[in-house]
This record gives C-alpha cells, sequence and structure tokens, in this order.
C-alpha cells in the first residue's frame, strides 16, 4: 500500500502564485463559451497564456478539452465571450502554432520517412513538389534541411528520422509528431494528449522536453492530458475543465481538495503518493487514474458504424 | 525518325500510352498512400458502365467516360469517409453499376444497328493500337493536364494525407484537395481505360505505386519512381505486343507492371529475412 | 418487390408454367436455386467476417480459370473451380496482419485482380472467334445448363455446405471474436484457410450464374441485406438464403422475358433488396427489432 499524505497540508503554504503572469498573453480568453451540437461544453472561462509558459488543460472525459484547444486554432468558433491568440482572432496567426491533434498513431504500412512527416510540417502547405537539384534554391533547400536536423536533434529521434514512421514505436512517432510542430519555431505550441499511449519514462522524457521547449526556447507550450503527473515537474500553470466549468491558476492553486471540491460541487481529495504523484479521489471520474479515451474525437474518426 | 518508332499505330500509341502511364503513376501513388485503391477500382467500374452508356444513347463514349468518372468521383468526395469505409457498401453499389453497364452494352448491341458487338470487349480491355493520331493527340493532352494537376497539389495533398489534422490547422484546405484528387483520379481513369481498358486500370493506378513505396520510403521520389516505373512499363508492354503476335497489349503491359512489382515483393521479403536473421546473429 | 414476375401474362403462375415448360430454365432454376443457397450463406460469413475484397478476388480469378479452360477445350466449370480454389489457396498462405498491412494488402490485392483479368483477356485472345463468350464469362448465363452440370454444382454445393455445418459455430466465434476464441482453442488459422476454400467454392459456384464480375449480387447482397434487417444469427442465414433465392429466381425470369444478361438481372433484384432493407431500416429507426418480412419479400 503506498502511503498517502493530504496534499494540503502538504503545499497549501507555498509561495505565492506565478500564474498567470502579467507578460504579453499568447493565448487569452475571456468569457469563452463553448457549444457543441447544442451542449454548452464550458462558459466563462478566463485564461491567459504568456510567451515561455508551459500550461496543462485537465478535466475527465468529454469536458472539452479538445475543443478548447480547437476554439483556440479557431476550428470551433468560441459561443461567447472573447478569444485572442498571438494577438489577434484565432485562426489568424495559425502559421505560429504548432499543433499535435490527438491521434492513433500512423500504421504500419505508412512508408514515409520520419524525417519527410518533419519536414511537411516547413512546408507542407506549399503548392508544387520540391524540385530537384535546382541550384537557385540549394541555399533556401539547405536552410530547411538543417532546420528539420535541427528540430529533429532537439527532440532526440536522429537516430530513427530515417526510418518509415510508421515501424517507429509510439513514444518515437510521438517525438517525430513534436518535432513538425517544433519545426516552424512556433510561438505557441498546442498538444492534445501527446502522452495517451507512451509508456512511463517516454512519458517523464516528452514532458522533459516540453518544459525544455517552453522555458529555454520561449514557446509557450498548452497541453491536453488526462494524467498531470509526469508534468508536474515543469507546468506554469493548470486549467482544470469539470462541470461546464474552469478553474485556473497555479498547479498548487488549481489541483488540491478545496478547489477541485467547489468545481465538482461535491468533496473531492487530492492525495499525495509518497513519491509525489497525485491522486484526486471522488470526483465522477478520477483524472489521474484513468487513461482511457475521449468521447469527443472528431467526428470523422468514428465512420463505419451502423 | 519516325520511323524507328514503327507504324503510325504504335506511334499513337506510344504518344497516348507514355502520357496515360505517366499521369496512372502519380495518381495511383497517392491512392495507394492514402488508402483509397478500392476508390479507383471503384470508379474504372463506373468508367465501364459510363462509357457503354454513352456509346447506347449514340455519343462519343468518351464523353460517358469522362462525364461518369468524374461525376461520381465528386460525389464520392460529397460522401466522404464514410464513402470509402464500408468495402460491403463499396462492393455492392459498384457491382451493380458493372450490371448496369451490361445493360448498356446490350441496350448498345440491340438497338444500333452499326453497333460493333465487341464494344464491352474494348471498353473492358482497351485498345491502344487502335487509336487514331487525333484521339491519342488527345489522350496525351489530358493526361498532361492530369500529370501537371497532380504536380500541382502535390506537397500539400502529400501532408493532408499524411497528417490530415495538422495540415487543416495549418490552412491546408484539405477538404477540397480530397474533392480535387479525386476528379483526377477520375479523369485519369478514364483516360487509362482507353489505354488498358476499365478492368485493367487498377493495375496500372496500384502496381507501379505500390513498387515505387517498397523501393523508397522518400515521398517525392516515391512520386517519381512511381510515374517513372508506369511509362516503363508501358514501354515494355507495348514492344512485347508489338513483337509477339496475339499478345494483347493490355495484357503485356499489366503483366509488365505485375512482374515488377512482384520481383521487388519477393526481393523485399528475402532482404527483410535476411536482415532479421543477421539481427538474430547479432544479438 | 411486385407480388409476381413480370412478363408478358404478369401471371406469376402461367408464367412459370412457361418458364418451367423449357428443359434449360428449369435446369437454370435448379442451378440458380442451388448456388443461392451456398453463395448465401458462405457470403454472410464472409460479410461479417470483412473478406469481400478477398471474394472479390477469388471472384475475378475464375475469369481466366474459365477462359484458359475454353481454350484448352475444357469444360469452363473445371476452370472455374480450380481457379478459384487456388487464388483462395493462395490468399489463405499469405500472412495476414488484421488492420495493419492496408496499404500494401490493397495495392497488391488490386495489381493481381488485374492481372487475373489481363490473363483471361490473353486466353480469349489467344482462342480466337470466341469474343462474344467474353460477356458471359463476366457478366454470366443461363442458357445451357444441363443436367450434369445440375449435379456437379449439387455435390460441390452439398459438400462445401456439410463442412460449412461442422465448423459454423466455432467458424462464427472466430469471425466475431479471433483473439478469445484463439485463447479458447479454437483453431483460427485453420478456420480462416477452410473458410477461403468454402468461400472459393462458392464463387465459382456462383460464377457460373453472375458471371465473374457480378457473384457480388449473390455473394454479399444477400447477407449484406439480411445483416441490416436482423441480428440474431440464424435468423439473418435464413433470411440470407431467402433473399438470395428471390433475387435469382425474380433474375431469372426478368432474363428470360428480356434481352438483357442474367447477371444485369439478379444483381438489379438483390441491389434493389439492400436499397429496400436500408429504407425500411431508416424508416423505422428506433425501433430495436424491425419485422423481417416487409423488405425484402
Amino acid at each position: 500500500m503506498t502511503p498517502l499524505t493530504r496534499l494540503d497540508d502538504a503545499v497549501q503554504p507555498s509561495a505565492p502564485p506565478a500564474w498567470p503572469s502579467t507578460g504579453d498573453p499568447v493565448v487569452c480568453l475571456r468569457g469563452a463559451a463553448a457549444r457543441v451540437g447544442g451542449r454548452t461544453l464550458w462558459r466563462d472561462v478566463d485564461l491567459s497564456v504568456a510567451a515561455g509558459e508551459f500550461v496543462a488543460v485537465l478535466g475527465p472525459n468529454g469536458v472539452g478539452k479538445s475543443t478548447l484547444v480547437k476554439t483556440i486554432l479557431g476550428l470551433q468558433p468560441a459561443a461567447a465571450g472573447e478569444v485572442r491568440v498571438l494577438g489577434g482572432r484565432p485562426g489568424r496567426a495559425n502559421h505560429r502554432i504548432g499543433y499535435l491533434p490527438q491521434r492513433r498513431g500512423f500504421d504500419a504500412t505508412l512508408r514515409i520517412r520520419g524525417v519527410d512527416v518533419v519536414r511537411l510540417g516547413l512546408d507542407g502547405d506549399r503548392w508544387g513538389i520540391p524540385l530537384p537539384g535546382s541550384a537557385r534554391f540549394a541555399r533556401r533547400r539547405r536552410a530547411a534541411e538543417a532546420r528539420v536536423a535541427e528540430v529533429i536533434d532537439l527532440v532526440g529521434a536522429t537516430g530513427y528520422a530515417h526510418r518509415p514512421i510508421g515501424q517507429l514505436s509510439g513514444g518515437e512517432q510521438q517525438r517525430l509528431l513534436i518535432a513538425q510542430a517544433l519545426v516552424r519555431r512556433p510561438a505557441l505550441l498546442l498538444l492534445d494528449e501527446p502522452l495517451d499511449s507512451l509508456d512511463l519514462p517516454n512519458q517523464g522524457a516528452v514532458a522533459a522536453l516540453l518544459g525544455h521547449v517552453a522555458h529555454a526556447e520561449g514557446v509557450s507550450v498548452m497541453i491536453v492530458a488526462h494524467d498531470v503527473n509526469p508534468l508536474l515537474a515543469y507546468l506554469d500553470g493548470v486549467v482544470y475543465l469539470a462541470h461546464g466549468a474552469a478553474v485556473t491558476g497555479t498547479p498548487d492553486e488549481v489541483i488540491n481538495g478545496p478547489a477541485l471540491s467547489r468545481l465538482y460541487g461535491s468533496p473531492v481529495e487530492v492525495l499525495c503518493t509518497s513519491d509525489g504523484r497525485l491522486v484526486v479521489v471522488g470526483a465522477p471520474e478520477p483524472p489521474a487514474v484513468h487513461a482511457d479515451r475521449h468521447a469527443d474525437r472528431p467526428s470523422g474518426a468514428r465512420d463505419g458504424s451502423r | 525518325m519516325t520511323a524507328l518508332l514503327g507504324p503510325p499505330f504504335l506511334q499513337h500509341a506510344l504518344l497516348a500510352g507514355t502520357a496515360i502511364a505517366a499521369a496512372a503513376g502519380l495518381v495511383g501513388y497517392f491512392l495507394v498512400l492514402r488508402a483509397q485503391v478500392f476508390t479507383g477500382d471503384a470508379l474504372s467500374h463506373v468508367a465501364f458502365t459510363g462509357a457503354l452508356a454513352a456509346l447506347a444513347f449514340g455519343l462519343d463514349a468518351r464523353v460517358g467516360l469522362f462525364a461518369a468518372t468524374i461525376g461520381i468521383a465528386v460525389l464520392m468526395g460529397a460522401l466522404g469517409r464514410r464513402g470509402r469505409a464500408d468495402d460491403v457498401v463499396i462492393g455492392s453499389v459498384f457491382a451493380w453499376i458493372l450490371g448496369m453497364g451490361v445493360f448498356f452494352l446490350t441496350l448498345y448491341t440491340t438497338t444500333r444497328s452499326t453497333a460493333n458487338g465487341a464494344a464491352g470487349v474494348t471498353v473492358l480491355f482497351g485498345s491502344i493500337f487502335g487509336l487514331s493520331g487525333a484521339q491519342a493527340g488527345v489522350a496525351a493532352a489530358v493526361a498532361v493536364a492530369v500529370c501537371l494537376g497532380m504536380l500541382l497539389i502535390a506537397r500539400p495533398l502529400l501532408f493532408a494525407s499524411v497528417d490530415e489534422a495538422v495540415a487543416a490547422a495549418r490552412g491546408v484546405p484539405v477538404r477540397l484537395l480530397g474533392y480535387g484528387f479525386l476528379v483526377l483520379v477520375g479523369a485519369c481513369t478514364a483516360e487509362a481505360t482507353q489505354a488498358v481498358g476499365a478492368l485493367l486500370v487498377l493495375g496500372l493506378l496500384a502496381a507501379p505505386a505500390g513498387t515505387a513505396q517498397r523501393l523508397t520510403h522518400r515521398p517525392f521520389l516515391a512520386l517519381a519512381l512511381s510515374a517513372g516505373l508506369a511509362v516503363a512499363e508501358m514501354w515494355a508492354g507495348l514492344g512485347l505486343s508489338y513483337a509477339i503476335p496475339h499478345t494483347p497489349p493490355s495484357f503485356a503491359i499489366l503483366a509488365a507492371a505485375a512482374l515488377v512489382y512482384a520481383a521487388v515483393l519477393v526481393a523485399g521479403a528475402v532482404r527483410d529475412r535476411r536482415g532479421r536473421s543477421r539481427q538474430h546473429a547479432v544479438t | 418487390m411486385v407480388p409476381g414476375e413480370p412478363g408478358p401474362s404478369w401471371n406469376p403462375i402461367i408464367d412459370l408454367q412457361l418458364l418451367w415448360s423449357f428443359p434449360f430454365m428449369v435446369n437454370a432454376f435448379r442451378a440458380g436455386t442451388i448456388v443461392a443457397v451456398l453463395a448465401g450463406l458462405i457470403g454472410w460469413f464472409m460479410v461479417l467476417r470483412r473478406q469481400s475484397f478477398a471474394g472479390h478476388t477469388v471472384a475475378v480469378a475464375g475469369f481466366p480459370g474459365a477462359a484458359g479452360a475454353t481454350l484448352l477445350g475444357v469444360a469452363p466449370v473445371f476452370g472455374y473451380f480450380g481457379f478459384c480454389l487456388a487464388a483462395a489457396a493462395v490468399i489463405a498462405a499469405l500472412p495476414r496482419g488484421r488492420d495493419a498491412g492496408y496499404r500494401e494488402e490493397s495495392a497488391v490485392t488490386g495489381t493481381v485482380n488485374a492481372f487475373a483479368l489481363a490473363c483471361g483477356y490473353l486466353f480469349i485472345a489467344l482462342y480466337k472467334g470466341f469474343l462474344g463468350g467474353v460477356n458471359a464469362l463476366l457478366f454470366g448465363n443461363f442458357l445451357g445448363i444441363t443436367d450434369d452440370d445440375v449435379l456437379a454444382l449439387l455435390a460441390v454445393a452439398v459438400v462445401a455446405l456439410a463442412v460449412l455445418a461442422a465448423v459454423g459455430r466455432p467458424l462464427l466465434f472466430a469471425s466475431v471474436d479471433p483473439d478469445v476464441a484463439a485463447a479458447r482453442g479454437v483453431p483460427v488459422r485453420a478456420l480462416s484457410v477452410v473458410f477461403l476454400m468454402l468461400l472459393g467454392a462458392a464463387v465459382a459456384e456462383a460464377s457460373q450464374i453472375t458471371g465473374t464480375l457480378l457473384v457480388f449480387a449473390l455473394l454479399v447482397m444477400p447477407a449484406a441485406t439480411a445483416q441490416r434487417l436482423t441480428a440474431r444469427p440464424v435468423a439473418s442465414l435464413a433470411l440470407t438464403v431467402l433473399i438470395g433465392i428471390v433475387a435469382t429466381w425474380l433474375g431469372l425470369g426478368i432474363a428470360y422475358f428480356s434481352p438483357y444478361p442474367i447477371g444485369f438481372c439478379v444483381t438489379t433484384v438483390a441491389f434493389a433488396g439492400y436499397l429496400l432493407a436500408h429504407a425500411a431500416r431508416a424508416g423505422r429507426f428506433g425501433l430495436p427489432r424491425p419485422r423481417l418480412a416487409g423488405g425484402a419479400t
């Protein structure tokens, strides 16, 4: 049995909240609401993410975490309130956003190298094909190849980037996809459950990588996650969505009994194991122990139903 | 110079065949990549019915070919993923469409006194040696247009095929590209039907593309290789068919394509096994 | 459907008497019924196992088989059975990843399909004067079925159905949930091979009625229609057979009274039934167990 201690006692008298910071926000939601299929997923959400901050979006299944990401991308209009991304309306500056959608991974027969997938993140939206051997574009091409190599090195995928991506493991694919999202030097990185389907060592490694990207490279990172534990050491802020509302703050402010009890409207306890893992107890669906998939995946993925 | 290339019918076949093969290779690469080979199959069935319907109503077969394949391609695009999800539905619908083709074939042969009883066979199995100079010119022009269209959309289409959600978030018009691609598939199928016939189009679309994806993992190299292989196989088939009597060109083209693919698959399997045993030896 | 066959008299009894006054029509009905039963039952499992692409490939292999047999002066029946069973054996021998391998598999299958048809075309080209027979091979023909043919069809069908009855229950288990079935000791792989051989036999039989290209009419459409209407296996199997027989009989009747090939008629009737089942299902949306009688008969 793992010895558990009450988190509230352990961390309550901690440092004053360092988040949200006062810098120019990269993402800013004020009184925002999202409605999908006539159902309001969440409303009155206030959120501000500054440059170089690492923020996790947590909450139980079907609560609209992925919808929040799509709202920021401008793929899903906000039903109410104001949403500003990189100083403009959502969708206006998507070329400065690196996006990693929720996915299952590539199937084994996709015979495309990892480096090509990363390269598509750089120039995949340009028409035509890359012209072979044209001297005029040689310098630009060399710069592009150097950037791809650099970002693959950053995520530590150099060893396998030239193998077909379908034959790589889930963790290796995930690193290459993060490289793809980073290759254009985005100002904001949006990741939808990048830790899903990874084993624990890989979860830790990817979390550390994202923390490095945020704090050393100054990229704002928003990550949708089921399990906050692998991220906890690196997070600046947390958005906890539940029951149509959200609590935002530092991890310590949000992931504690009183705050989550207010959110759920029923008693919720947050327990801390001896190795520092958090366990939410009493919530309708405890996020720290559940790892099953979302119900609100894009409708296109659920086909063939009878 | 032209005498070197043999009699006029062979020159016409080479002209049309080269352009059609290049288009089929380019289109086929994306069909295989997007796992839409069945779509190509379905469109070839439609091509058969379209051509015979046009003949039955006294029109040029090519009018029916292009109208049917492009129309159905757009329809399949509108149905979207639902349209390609269930192979039972696709199989049933297109078996029926083939049945309709037979209906039109019977209508054609029974109502038109000038009708040629072998029209059905021609549409099903192609008659590339029967192309006139003008027909070959038109076929080549359309095929070149298909090639140019494919090259224009190749990179965003690759992005959308590999990574649809990210491409959409980055502003690639994913849906529009899907439509555009299907229209090109339809045009290419209609073109290739004239060369190798509705039933054999699938081989020309699938075999070079499958071979190229086996040979390299670099997408644009594979795209070029697919088109190159298709052209080479087309030439080999036309040459064989010209040299060996009683060998239909469609068969020779398909045989060349299938043989190359089979050889590459076998070589790959042998290499895989050898590589695995070497790995075993190391560990 | 209409309550009788469309024909000159529009009286089903008189029309049937007319049809059955010709020995070749009687044989056609016998053969059609045998084929409909076998193809329906095997096709039901095929739809359940999502192997319709494999069925298509096996069917296409029948075309060079029949054309090659004609070229060699052998009865096409042998060509159908030889090539369909051989194709089924080849498919069974190929390693089969479950959802992995779809891209490669579809490229290979497409190539094999087209190449098989090309071979058939070569045989026809080599056998001059056979050009009119192409349509019969591809789109079906019900004329000239002899008593011996019917006996051969019946013998194969009886053997195939006996095998199917023997392996039916484990096959159902293995089709629905292969992993659990394997864990429970069901020989999933062997069953898959057996099933593909049965499929080869069923396709070879169906090809002789509907033609190589239209076997889906008897193989897939009745099963798809029945599975649309009911989820209970036994009722669904029975309905499949019923729909198959009705489609065949109506198709034969229409083909006799019209100039159109049998394949087109059977396909159209079966497809109409399929559409009706969809419509019936959509019309009664929400009802948990739709009544069966309305849709197909």
